[in-house]
């Protein structure tokens, strides 16, 4: 018993990190646009899909594809953001929630139209799993788990140091007083649509990696998001990073006690429960 | 060909159901029902559960539908009207997805995802085409019922304070409106009438499974209210004929269409109806029948 929590645990921190990547991507679109982005499920599906064309139909190595899946659901991101969700904008930011829920179905249906329902694998080598005393871990585990770490440090840096990012903070803090100090509001923002979807292309990829890759990928880890997202404090950057390994865990803890169709149901009853204890969040400052 | 006109304007009926849900939560009281599918299955199954398996009139079943969705609008809604309405979108989209994950795993209660089949009709359906146009009689009636009662509640001081807290919350509450209670009471109506819509849904097809119960048909309510008007009762009965039609009309090109399959047909259909929702939302957010306004009454 003792050992299957630990490797609940194990594979909880794992499933955490790679959960973390597009829970960022939907806190900084939402820090800074204010809204909830719900396309970025179907961005995380079409950035796996572009990964996989990358990797299997052109054989590129699987960090390549990687960089292929963030830069194409960048661009995606963006064009859904000024091509249609903008101009919806003006009825409030509910209608833009609206608009990006029927944008995801339209795009969710476009990757079914090219591919089917069929599942898909990445080209992987076949490697033994590593065995830790009790805990067994795939080596693609430990390769996902890294690369979800150096993306997360790439955009902390980037946060942190580059002025682009810096701005970007100034503006999710305080739209008008960022305005005041210079910062073009319209440039950050397509910058965080495009930064923020890229990061789910990535999280797409990194899960198909885990898995295998589906027309519903990114539906089935939408809750999921959203519950960190809501646990660390709607629109915490470092907030999203802490829920998502709280919900990986909790989920492969569940696991264990329940069926795994359950594992769904977890985001919900977070949700709920942060909501009604508190409902800023471990790391957010205001909800009303 | 009748019957397929009867069996597509019975749908019709339905998603008019729910289209006044929708209005009602979000035209009036602007709150955003993403997980609408879910309160329409809440419905069928506690009708379905009721009169197939304890032998329930189907009176009692449709009433019970009723309660259960209002009840579940009340439970979804609580945690999150005090908080910013984004919150309320998310929760009630999770919820869709619970209710289809419990219906589908929870063989003892639901049936899984076999659902539950031989549920009593209203109609007996050896009477043949008079099975259609009874359903057809009976769900028209409904969507009636809730019109009259829509405009009745429209006119109503109920009416007008829900749509002062949509607009203003501050100054609903500074004129001493409890901006939660009302809210409430209006989501688990709208709730409620999904309930109605899954319950008789339920007794046409006489098969209930979580499969019929797809996030899509949030997507479809959503165009046709838009599409109708969302703050008129009339606006969203019409927008919900409309849909059904567009709905069937694709149908047709799509069968035409040359070198498509079936899945990819239904891939189409979905597309279109998302771009659709978009646009009508870019081009004419207020419907065909906007909302008019009121006249202050003469003092």
């Amino acid at each position: 018993m003792f050992d299957a929590v630990l490797q609940a645990l194990v594979n909880g921190v794992i499933a955490g990190a790679l959960l973390a990547i597009p829970a960022l991507g939907f806190s900084a679109i939402f820090a800074v646009l204010r809204f909830p982005n719900f396309a970025i499920g179907a961005l995380a599906t079409a950035g796996a899909y572009i990964a996989w064309i990358a990797n299997v139909n052109f054989g590129l190595p699987i960090v390549a594809a990687i960089v292929i899946a963030f830069v194409s659901a960048a661009i995606f991101g963006a064009a859904l953001e000024y091509g249609a969700l903008e101009r919806l904008g003006r009825g409030g930011a509910l209608m833009k929630a609206i608009g990006s829920l029927a944008m995801s179905m339209v795009i969710e249906n476009i990757v079914r139209f090219f591919f089917g329902n069929d599942l898909r694998a990445f080209d992987l080598p076949l490697a033994r799993d590593l065995v830790f005393g009790p805990i067994r871990i795939g080596p693609q585990q430990i390769t996902n788990f890294i690369f979800a770490l150096a993306i997360m440090v790439a955009i902390w840096a980037f946060l942190s140091f580059s002025s682009l990012g810096r701005s970007m903070r100034a503006v999710a803090d305080n739209a008008d007083l960022a305005r005041l100090k210079g910062i073009n509001p319209r440039l950050i923002a397509l910058v965080t649509v495009a930064v923020g979807s890229g990061l789910c292309g990535v999280g797409g990829t990194l899960i198909g990696l885990d898995t295998s890759i589906d027309p519903l990928l990114g539906g089935r880890v939408l809750l999921s998001v959203f519950a960190a997202a809501v646990l660390g404090g709607l629109g915490s950057i470092p907030g999203a990073v802490a829920g998502a390994f709280v919900i990986g865990m909790v989920e492969e803890i569940t696991v264990l006690a329940l069926a795994p169709a359950y594992r769904l149901a977890v985001g919900f009853i977070v949700i709920l429960v942060v909501l009604v204890i508190r409902p800023s969040g471990l790391l957010g400052s205001k909800a009303g | 060909m009748l019957t397929y006109i009867l069996f597509t304007l019975v749908v019709g009926s339905i998603y008019a159901l729910l289209a006044q849900s929708l209005m009602l939560s979000w035209g009036l009281a602007g709150l955003v029902n993403l997980g609408l599918a879910g309160f329409f299955a809440v419905g069928a199954y506690a009708s379905a559960m009721l009169t197939t398996w304890e032998q329930a009139p189907i009176l009692v079943g449709v009433f019970a539908a009723v309660l259960a969705g209002g009840f579940a609008g009340l439970l979804v809604c609580f945690s999150t009207l005090r908080l910013r309405d984004d919150y309320l979108a998310i929760v009630t989209l999770g919820f869709a997805e619970i209710v289809r994950i419990v219906a589908s795993n929870e063989v003892w209660l639901t049936g899984g995802t076999d659902g539950i089949s031989g549920v009593p009709v209203m109609i007996a359906r050896d009477t043949g085409i008079w099975f259609h146009l009874g359903t057809l009689l009976i769900t028209v009636a409904a969507v009636i019922l809730v019109y009259v009662l829509q405009r009745r509640l429209l006119a109503s001081p109920w009416g007008r304070a829900l749509r002062a807290v949509r607009e203003d919350q501050t100054v609903a509450s500074v004129a001493g409106k409890s901006i939660v209670r009302f809210k409430a009471q209006a989501f688990s109506l709208a709730a409620a009438i999904a309930g109605l819509a899954g319950a008789l849904y339920g007794h046409y097809t006489s098969y209930v499974a979580p499969d019929q119960f797809q996030p899509l048909i949030t997507i479809y309510i959503f165009l046709a209210v838009t599409a109708g008007g969302n703050a008129r009762p009339a606006g969203a009965v019409l927008g919900a004929y409309l849909l059904v039609a567009f709905l069937e009309a694709t149908r047709f090109l799509a069968e035409i269409a040359p070198g498509v399959t079936a899945l990819q047909a239904a891939a189409l259909r979905e597309i279109a109806v998302g771009i659709g929702l978009v646009f009508v939302l870019t081009l004419r957010p207020d419907g065909l029948l906007p909302e008019r306004s009121q006249k202050a009454p003469a003092s």
